[in-house]
């Protein structure tokens, strides 16, 4: 019989459930089939026009009903499909979940389209003085709720019958792995049973591209889209900017187990801390990313000996890549050399706020499959990076242990530690 | 009492009433205080403006102020004063170790920009590649930066020093509340020591006054206190610049340093009452019960809109308990959105540590408090979703 409690005497919370949409499509098994046959799903952007801009390629998610329906309807699409695919697979009750939901999901705007028929329906005055007294005269609330923060949580809440008020977080890129972490927490202090932790990103926009584009973090490598994403490549130009979503099902072990629940994997530790350095820029010494790995091995009560994978963060910017590598190889020492460390983006791009859960799933099928997928387009390695990073081809091997890094903007820094079995 | 009880040690406010408690307290306490309005700039909505404010006093390197728009200099200049208020800033150690959770909305946009854009509209079919040439050509470009969520929280930590951990919450008043909440719960497992948690919201700009208006929640016409709006012209939500951060300590860490104490922080409760199912004012009550409320008359801070159907669902839950004296701060400060819950704690704090009331702030509604408040209840009922409730305990 396993242990119920961790090392530090708190429930061990187990993954009973997960779920995942990435531009490589919908659900656990196209997602593994293309990730591990090294797919890229970074295609030419066709949700917008493309003219005057420097980036034409994404990894957006074009294949569902609300692709084309703006950021916020996307957003909440991709967190149902997930979320039902995850609570579907814990064998629980998708209208009554019974226990609180964390969303990762980006930062809400009124679209484009929206503020542009708002404007368009009418011709007295101009600006803000015409769009405020248009705004006031509309009867539906459709548009309203697409601007407040909470809503795309609100309605997951009603739809799958979540407990309480629902969080809506952002750490920006860290995102997903902190609303795993909050889930965690959640149990571990026994406020719960379960919790529904969902990372969802679908905004996508051409003002977002923009944004992005002008502080010049983008990939501009438009001719080859499925080349363009190589993190830890020599000729690393950028992130490439993209959609998706990945949701877990967190359960104590113990309840788990007492329901007769497959566990899929083990959330075993996270760690975080923040970087007072730069709004964009990391820590130079990467001190704060070094202390986020540390506090989540910490909190696994593991050594560093004892991870056998990282799936890393690996963004393909200079920056981000060169920090990563810097703040691994000071945890892990020499052995940072000899051990897989591979970046799910190299295929998918960066989901933004969804990374984090996407990547926690793809890291649990890592462990259940014992498939490590490659880092592609890796043919051009910076030797100022030495890793192996599981190089163009998967890799089969047993993986009992996996660190999943998540940095963002704004010093954020969360890393997830997971085992396949309960120790 | 118990070491890992939740105390507050510091309090950051800033509103149209002033920054600090002693200056919000010294107002909020004189009888028939009137509030500061502007009632031109935004015409026909009257807002709350921000008060005079010198940046420097907490943000001192003029290079960070530029990087920021209003919103995040706001919280990050309130989350100063709440630092310093629990001598904490400028100490390495006590902010390196510091968690943080921070309510938010988002920043402001460019509106020149937006109203070039939106001009330009009107003679051009291809809006999509309008939007791409101005977009590309007239950004700043790290206007997105002060626009990001958590890049208040980011704005912290790299002015001062605040580093344990970093996260934010979104969702309106319901951050707020779930703000307090986490962070509360983080201290009483043990989980945190000492938590910086609050939020900002700057009103001054149409973005943020349609982000209400698109669902006409904002009250038109002569400014009314938060309980006399309803059947006035619009929907009754009167908005205001400002800022609430408060300091959470675990009772033993404050007391081993021999910080000052203002009061206890007691049990956080939240909800998501199905409002379209009628479910608001229940839901409200059973909020009461979970508060485990003291008996006798209580003391109670709400942050009430003055959105009709949320303010009156409220009200008639609160007036149904007649040991509740009520004090709807957003009469006088204006509704500060994702910091109503952390200021009212706060003013539950002041109030508490004070140990005196506040007067009415709305004579015909409101009924005077006598004696010294020992609990004071705090709510939060979203003007759309979301609400909660906390109690604030003598230290």
């Amino acid at each position: 019989m396993a242990n119920l409690r961790d090392h530090m005497g708190r429930p061990i919370v187990a993954v009973t459930g997960i779920g995942v949409v990435t531009s490589l499509g919908v659900g656990k098994k196209d997602n593994w089939a293309a990730l591990t046959s090294g797919k890229s799903g970074i295609h030419p952007i066709t949700r917008f026009p493309v003219d005057q801009l420097n980036t034409r390629i994404s990894g957006m998610v074009d294949f569902l009903p609300s692709s084309s329906k703006g950021a916020s309807h996307l957003t909440y699409e991709l967190a149902e499909t997930v979320a039902q695919e995850a609570v579907s697979e814990a064998g629980l009750d998708s209208g009554d979940f019974g226990g609180p939901l964390f969303l990762a999901s980006p930062p809400v705007e009124l679209d484009w389209a929206d503020r542009f028929s708002l404007y368009n329906s009418d011709k007295k005055d101009g600006g803000s003085e015409r769009l405020l007294r248009v705004a006031r005269a509309l009867k539906e609330l459709d548009i309203f709720e697409t601007t407040q923060f909470g809503s795309i949580a609100d309605r997951l809440a009603d739809r799958f019958g979540t407990r309480g008020l629902p969080i809506t977080l952002s750490t920006a890129c860290a995102s997903g792995a902190t609303a795993i972490q909050l889930g965690v927490e959640a149990i571990r202090r026994g406020e719960c049973d379960k919790a529904l932790s969902i990372g969802a990103d679908g905004s996508a926009t051409a003002e977002a591209l923009i944004r992005f584009s002008l502080l010049s973090a983008l990939s501009t490598h438009n001719d080859i889209p499925e080349k363009a994403s190589k993190p830890f490549s020599k000729d690393r130009d950028g992130f490439v900017l993209a959609e998706g979503s990945g949701a877990l099902v967190l359960e104590s072990l113990e309840a788990a187990l007492a329901r007769g629940a497959t566990i899929l994997g083990i959330m075993s530790g996270c760690g975080e801390k923040a970087d007072d350095f730069h709004r964009t820029r990391s820590k130079p010494d990467a001190s704060p990313a070094i202390a986020a790995v540390r506090a989540a091995l910490a909190d696994a009560g593991m050594s560093e000996d004892e991870i056998e994978y990282v799936n890393a963060h690996g963004t393909s910017t200079p920056e981000n890549d060169k920090m990563e590598h810097l703040s691994l190889s000071t945890v892990f020492g020499e052995r940072i050399g000899s051990m897989p460390v591979s970046s799910n983006k190299s295929m998918i791009g960066h989901t933004l706020s969804a990374a984090g859960a996407v990547e926690a799933a793809f890291s649990l099928m890592t462990m259940r499959e014992s498939v490590i997928p490659p880092t592609i387009n890796y043919d051009n390695p910076d030797p100022a990076i030495v890793l192996d990073v599981v190089p163009n081809k998967k890799r089969n091997a047993e993986v009992g242990t996996v660190l999943s890094n998540s940095f963002g903007f704004g010093g954020q820094n969360t890393c997830l530690v997971m085992a396949r079995e309960p120790v | 009492m118990s070491s890992h009880d939740v105390v507050i040690t510091g309090i950051g406010l800033v509103s149209s009433l002033g920054e600090g408690p002693d200056a919000h307290w010294q107002k909020l306490t004189q009888p028939g205080f009137q509030p500061v309005l502007e009632a031109e700039r935004f015409a026909p909505y009257t807002i709350h403006p921000l008060p005079e404010i010198d940046w420097n006093l907490q943000i001192a390197k003029r290079g960070d102020q530029r990087q920021m728009e209003t919103w995040q200099r706001l919280g990050t200049y309130a989350a100063g004063l709440a630092l310093d208020d629990a001598g904490i800033k400028g100490n390495d150690e006590l902010c390196t170790t510091m968690d943080m959770v921070v309510a938010a909305g988002g920043g402001e946009r460019d509106e020149a920009v937006d109203a070039a854009i939106l001009a330009a509209s009107e003679s051009r079919n291809d809006r999509d590649v309008l939007l791409n040439e101005k977009l590309t050509t007239e950004l700043r470009p790290t206007l997105f930066l002060a626009q990001l969520s958590n890049l208040l929280a980011g704005n912290i930590s790299i002015v001062h020093k605040v580093t344990g951990s970093s996260r934010t919450f979104m969702g309106e008043e319901g951050a707020g509340v779930s703000a307090v909440e986490t962070a509360a719960a983080r201290i009483r497992s043990g989980q945190s020591t000492h938590v910086l948690v609050g939020g900002a919201f700057q009103t001054e700009h149409s973005d943020m006054l349609l982000g209400y208006e698109l669902a006409g929640y904002l009250h038109r016409g002569p400014w009314k206190p938060v309980w006399q709006r309803q059947g006035s012209e619009g929907g009754g939500v009167v908005t205001g610049s400002g800022g609430a951060f408060l300091v959470l300590e675990q009772r033993e860490h404050a007391e081993n340093r021999g910080r000052k104490i203002y009061a206890e922080l007691g049990p956080v409760v939240s909800g998501r009452a199905r409002r379209r199912r009628g479910e608001l004012n229940a839901a409200i009550a059973a909020l009461l019960k979970q508060a485990a409320l003291p008996d006798g008359d209580l003391l109670t801070i709400s942050a009430a809109s003055g959105a009709h159907a949320a303010t009156a669902a409220e009200k008639a839950v609160l007036d149904a308990n007649p040991a509740l004296a009520v004090r709807a701060f957003s009469t006088l400060t204006g509704h500060m959105k994702e910091a109503q819950f952390p200021f009212a704690v706060a003013l539950a704090a002041m109030a508490v540590d004070r140990k005196a009331g506040y007067p009415v702030f709305d004579a015909t509604v409101e009924r005077p408090f006598e004696g010294t408040p020992t609990s004071v209840l705090a709510t939060a009922i979203g003007y759309h979703q979301f609400e909660g409730l906390g109690l604030v305990k003598a230290a």
